[in-house]
């Protein structure tokens, strides 16, 4: 199973230590908020993921399931 | 299935043409006695068959999203334990009063919906949510309904503060709770797990209304009007040269038969302020309806359309949108709280005489930077609307690159409030 990274842009307060901490997938905007590749992660770098996910203050870093469909959102 | 029998019988009764949701005499709301005259009492007592009815009438949702309503219905009706439905009235677009008009004119078929809805999918917590003192008629028709024994689900009224966001479904679920009318991060969606943990049904006061009628007379009935892929009718709401007009239109019809043959129109705004302009050309062309507009990147959403007077500046009511926009955010997500208000100036500059070489360039790569990533879909629908201004207006702005503007008059054209509000103000 793969998974991919998503931020929760409520909670994400722009310290950029995901992107420090996983360069190959998150970059930061000209705010200094993360800009996350939209593909599930390579298994090569899914330890770094982890880390990344386990290392931000807001808690706004999240692995979901790959399989589990994007949310619709009806306003 | 459809109860062929009971579509059968309501066809006796059943009325043709239009409107079907606004009052026969035009600027008369109807109270309880007239309301029941025209339709009947509302067919509660047969839950089972709403949903399905719903489903074959092909509904969509008028707030905006244009979502399929049987499926909400359905998940919320599967959902166990404590439910709530939610009457959306907080019409929050400056340049829409389809809904305010409905609740004035039509309450009780509004209530009627929600009588029905809550009963289809087993809620027993019903609310209206609604902006302060926008109708009177309902609280009357609130009362008439209880001395008349017509309700089952008690309706609490909770209202919405000024806030352009104010109606978005997270917001208001969050609004009843007794917190602001800010948005929420999805997932959980409300219909999982909305007003204090419970599946939340919100739907928009005029699909109620709809409800309301297809429950009656079926979905043949409603089919007879509209298209094929989007059937019924909506209420729209024209900003001409000679004002507003609330108008139930029959979807699909052309476009031009909504403005008045004497109006010199430059470009049209379709779907308010999260929607997109058009060329002028546009309307001999395109229908009222999804289907037609998608394939030029809009959407009737709310159904606002804006007929922009040949004589005004479209880059000049461009930028005093996005400033409103941008003073709407709820300021939570980061892209949306730092690149609506660098829009919103980029778009004055190129509003103003001869903008800076970059300026453009940046406008889009800011619209670029702030699309998908809100916890709502404000930046997207600000996006939607900025990119279609730079699409439509782009002989204008090169105009004012050479320090000229093509307008005679000045005066504002699209609505806005008097007071610019500010992102940190109440949202409760």
């Amino acid at each position: 199973m793969r998974d991919t990274l998503r931020v929760n842009p409520i909670a994400c307060t722009g310290h950029g230590v995901c992107a420090e901490l996983l360069p190959e997938l998150i970059s930061l905007d000209e705010w200094g908020f993360p800009l996350v590749d939209p593909g599930p992660v390579p298994p090569a770098l899914d330890l770094e993921a982890r880390r990344a996910v386990a290392a931000c203050p807001a808690l706004a870093l999240k692995l979901t399931r790959t399989d589990a469909p994007r949310p619709v959102r009806p306003r | 299935m459809v109860n062929d029998v009971a579509d059968q019988t309501a066809a006796l009764n059943q009325p043709t043409g239009l409107p079907r949701l606004l009052p026969l005499v035009p600027g008369v709301p109807e109270d309880l006695r007239t309301h029941l005259a025209r339709y009947g009492r509302p067919p509660l007592g047969d839950p089972g068959r709403l949903i399905n009815a719903v489903e074959q009438a092909g509904l969509t949702g008028r707030g905006g999203a244009a979502f399929p309503v049987y499926r909400k219905l359905a998940i919320v009706a599967r959902a166990r334990g404590r439910k709530v439905i939610v009457a959306n009235g907080a019409e929050s677009e400056p340049a829409s009063g389809k809904d305010g008009l409905l609740l004035r004119a039509a309450p009780n078929l509004v209530l009627d919906g929600l009588q029905l809805a809550a009963e289809a999918i087993g809620a027993g917590e019903a609310y209206l949510y609604l902006h302060p003192g926008v109708s009177p008629e309902i609280l009357r028709a609130l009362s008439q309904r209880a001395a008349a024994g017509l309700d089952r689900v008690s309706v609490t009224i909770t209202e919405a503060p000024p806030r352009f966001l104010a109606g978005q479904e997270s917001a208001l679920v969050n609004r009843l709770g007794g917190g602001p009318a800010v948005p929420t991060f999805t997932p959980p969606r409300v219909t999982e797990a909305g007003l204090r943990g419970a599946p939340t049904l919100v739907q928009n006061v005029e699909t109620l209304a709809h409800v309301a009628l297809i429950a009656r007379y079926g979905p043949r009935w409603f089919r007879a009007l509209g298209t094929a892929d989007e059937p019924g009718t909506m209420l729209t709401t024209v900003h001409t040269e000679h004002g507003a007009q609330i108008i139930e239109a029959e979807i699909g019809v052309p476009l031009r038969t909504l403005i008045s043959q004497d109006t010199d129109v430059q470009a049209v705004l379709i779907g308010g302020f999260h929607g997109a302009w058009l060329p002028a050309a546009a309307l001999g062309t395109l229908a009222l309806s999804n289907s037609a507009l998608n394939s030029h990147q809009a959407a009737l959403g709310a159904g606002v359309i804006a007929a922009l007077p040949a004589d005004r500046c479209g880059l000049a009511e461009a930028a005093r949108v996005v400033r409103y926009l941008a003073a709407e955010s709820a300021g939570q997500c980061g892209p949306c709280l730092n690149g609506l208000p660098r829009m919103a100036a980029a778009l004055a500059e190129l509003a103003g005489r001869g903008h800076r070489k970059q300026t453009r360039a940046d406008l889009e790569r800011w619209a670029g930077l702030v699309t998908g990533r809100g916890a709502c879909n404000h930046p997207d629908g600000t996006v939607r609307f900025v990119r279609s201004t730079l699409t439509v207006f782009a002989a204008e702005i090169g105009l004012h690159a050479r320090g000229h503007c093509s307008a005679t008059d000045r005066t504002p054209f699209l609505p806005l409030p008097d007071r610019m509000p500010l992102t940190e103000d109440d949202w409760t």
